[in-house]
């Protein structure tokens, strides 16, 4: 059925205020980014985007952080999904304290949690390495509170109980019940948790810098205080990518809406 | 321990809490046989069925399947075929690969051929060899538990455990499934326990009806025994409709409604009783010198229950079959006299 103009107009008018909202920062980013920033440039350039690979650090920052937000992937599926999984599995007694654990890097400003695990950073890059890898650790505490409530929103959406009593009858022992049937069945929480945390890995500033680690937003940080453009041309490309990243979500959804089945 | 016996629940016990969900349950199942768990909810027979599947911790008591004990062993390596209440089927897997996970997962590693097949026979065996690739979204609740029933059968279970597997069907689709989980449970020969709320359930595809109440066995009877001849009262107001009459006893016989009936074993033998009386047991006939009013009366099929009141006011329900109650309806005056079938009777007050 045909919906009447009045409501159309309204919704096409929400949706261009809210796309001109996103839109409009990311193209004033790519106008600055293509502007003359040199003595020979005249007219629109891109010449900034073309001087990205040959920027010092930067290249070795995006490996780095790159890896770290791997690093941060493999302790969600390995540590943080399995330990949701097993607390409403097994202790619901304990989901309270564990989800306002999991909250409280959200409650905690980002200087605070910094001043508190510097000196532990500090024995770390001492005694163990200096990579910035290292900051996976405190990165995965960090994107707890998105990766938890994701996950969470997934565990309570099915009847885990059931379907893990069932594999059990079957024969399965309690890592193939986790692995091989509740990861599967919640891969949509699972995959919405872990492009959070990789776009919250990707983006943080604050713990790195004031750690003194050269991951990709510091390096960009660095390059904007030289030129400009160039940052600004590197967040875009960064913007993208992540952005990128957060559109193939809902893709994944609709491929795997198999799984989401109402078990009730 | 009989020879046949296969199955035995020794003197279970199980607290939560101050709940006392088992104690001292005993109950023995012979190979091959169909045992019903009936009772209301809260009896413990949901906690009996899962102390077998391993899925639930005992205070105490001994778990026996096949000669072996396997009271401690853990659920993974019981053999246990189990279709629970709610859907189970892993919804990330096809019908197919549902019914193949339990024997992916045994000791011998079924071959991959091997267990196609099996699946397929399975899936033909419940009628859903055309939906083998589906996935549990794309079936309906009936096939869903079908495909679980197929799955629980894969494995070649010790015991079939079927924990209310209908009661979340509606009832066409209830009544079909029962009468196939009964043809496939004889043409397999699977020993099972079946767990319902529902008496119509229990009686009509169990060998042997077990009532619950408090954690303990009432009693263990064929269906028809324990209708027919209840020992307690609570199996007799449990199991099908009764009517409470009083009346006189003495010795092993009551009267009531005009009629000297015998009485069942375990009823009050002396002093004022209530006779337990079946609907069926009421024999109605119009007569306009009679000794009743029918109050109401209610057309089933095959069969008519008329609700009446007695001269006295003693209000009493009968059924009987729809050609025998033609004629009868509210407000014809009728003579209810019982016929010669024991009732059992619980003391008064």
């Amino acid at each position: 059925m045909k919906q009447p103009w009045k409501v159309r107009l309204w919704r096409w008018t929400i949706i261009s205020f809210v796309g001109a909202y996103l839109l409009v920062p990311l193209y004033a980013m790519f106008d600055f980014s293509t502007k003359p920033f040199g003595f020979a440039d005249k007219g629109r350039t891109f010449r900034a985007w073309q001087i990205i690979p040959s920027q010092p650090d930067l290249m070795s920052a995006i490996v780095r952080s790159l890896l770290t937000a791997g690093i941060v992937m493999a302790l969600i599926l390995f540590l943080i999904v399995p330990t949701a999984i097993w607390v409403h599995l097994k202790l619901p007694a304990l989901r309270r304290p564990f989800e306002l654990l999991c909250l409280l890097p959200l409650a905690i400003p980002a200087i605070v949690i910094v001043v508190g695990i510097a000196p532990l950073y500090r024995w770390i890059s001492i005694h163990l390495t200096e990579s910035p890898i290292s900051l996976a650790g405190v990165y995965s505490m960090l994107i707890l509170p998105y990766t938890y409530r994701s996950l969470s929103a997934a565990l309570d959406a099915v009847d885990i109980h059931t379907l893990a009593e069932a594999a059990r009858t079957l024969g399965a022992n309690t890592s193939r019940v986790i692995f091989g049937i509740i990861m599967p069945t919640i891969k949509t929480g699972i995959v919405n948790g872990s492009f959070i945390a990789i776009a919250l890995v990707l983006g943080e500033y604050t713990i790195s810098n004031i750690l003194n680690y050269k991951t990709f937003q510091v390096v960009i940080a660095q390059i904007g205080r030289t030129n400009g453009n160039v940052a600004v041309a590197v967040s875009l490309a960064s913007i993208l990518f992540v952005l990128v990243l957060l559109l193939a979500i809902p893709t994944k959804k609709r491929r795997s809406a198999v799984l989401d089945v109402d078990l009730v | 321990m009989s020879s046949s016996t296969y199955v035995q629940l020794v003197d279970l016990a199980k607290h939560f809490g101050k709940v006392r969900a088992l104690d001292g349950l005993s109950l023995d199942i012979a190979q091959g046989e169909l045992v019903a768990l009936l009772g209301p909810s809260g009896c413990g027979k949901t906690t009996a069925l899962r102390a077998l599947a391993g899925l639930q911790e005992l205070d105490r008591g001994q778990l026996i399947v096949d000669g072996k004990d396997v009271t401690f062993q853990n659920a993974n390596k019981r053999g246990m075929g189990m279709v629970f209440q709610a859907y189970s089927l892993f919804p990330h897997m096809t019908a197919r690969e549902n019914v193949e996970y339990g024997l992916k997962l045994k000791a011998h590693k079924a071959a991959g051929d091997k267990r196609k097949a099996r699946s397929a026979e399975l899936l033909e065996l419940v009628g859903l060899s055309t939906h083998a690739n589906h996935y549990p979204h794309q079936l309906s609740g009936g096939q869903q538990q079908r495909v679980a029933l197929a799955r629980a059968l894969a494995i070649s279970p010790k015991v079939l455990l079927l924990d209310e597997p209908l009661s979340a069907l509606d009832a066409k689709v209830r009544t079909q499934l029962r009468e196939e989980i009964r043809r496939i449970q004889m043409e397999l020969g699977t020993t099972t326990l079946f767990v319902t709320h529902d008496q119509e359930e229990a009686l009509s595809i169990a060998d042997r009806v077990g009532v619950m109440r408090n954690g303990q066995l009432e009693q263990i009877a064929t269906p028809s025994e324990l209708y027919d001849r209840p020992k307690t009262s609570f199996v007799a107001e449990f199991v099908g409709l009764t009517n409470p009459i009083p009346g006189k006893v003495s010795g092993s016989s009551i009267e009531i409604l005009g009629s000297v009936v015998k009485t069942l074993p375990g009823s009050v033998a002396s002093g004022t009783g209530i006779a337990l009386v079946r609907p069926e047991s009421v024999d109605v006939v119009a007569s306009k010198s009679g000794n009743a009013t029918v109050a109401a009366a209610s057309f089933l099929g095959a069969s008519c229950r008329l609700n009446i009141t007695m001269n006295d006011g003693t209000k009493i329900t009968a059924q009987l079959p729809s050609s025998d109650a033609s004629g009868i309806g509210a407000g014809a005056t009728v003579s209810v006299s019982l016929l010669d079938m024991p009732v059992f009777v619980k003391a008064a007050g």
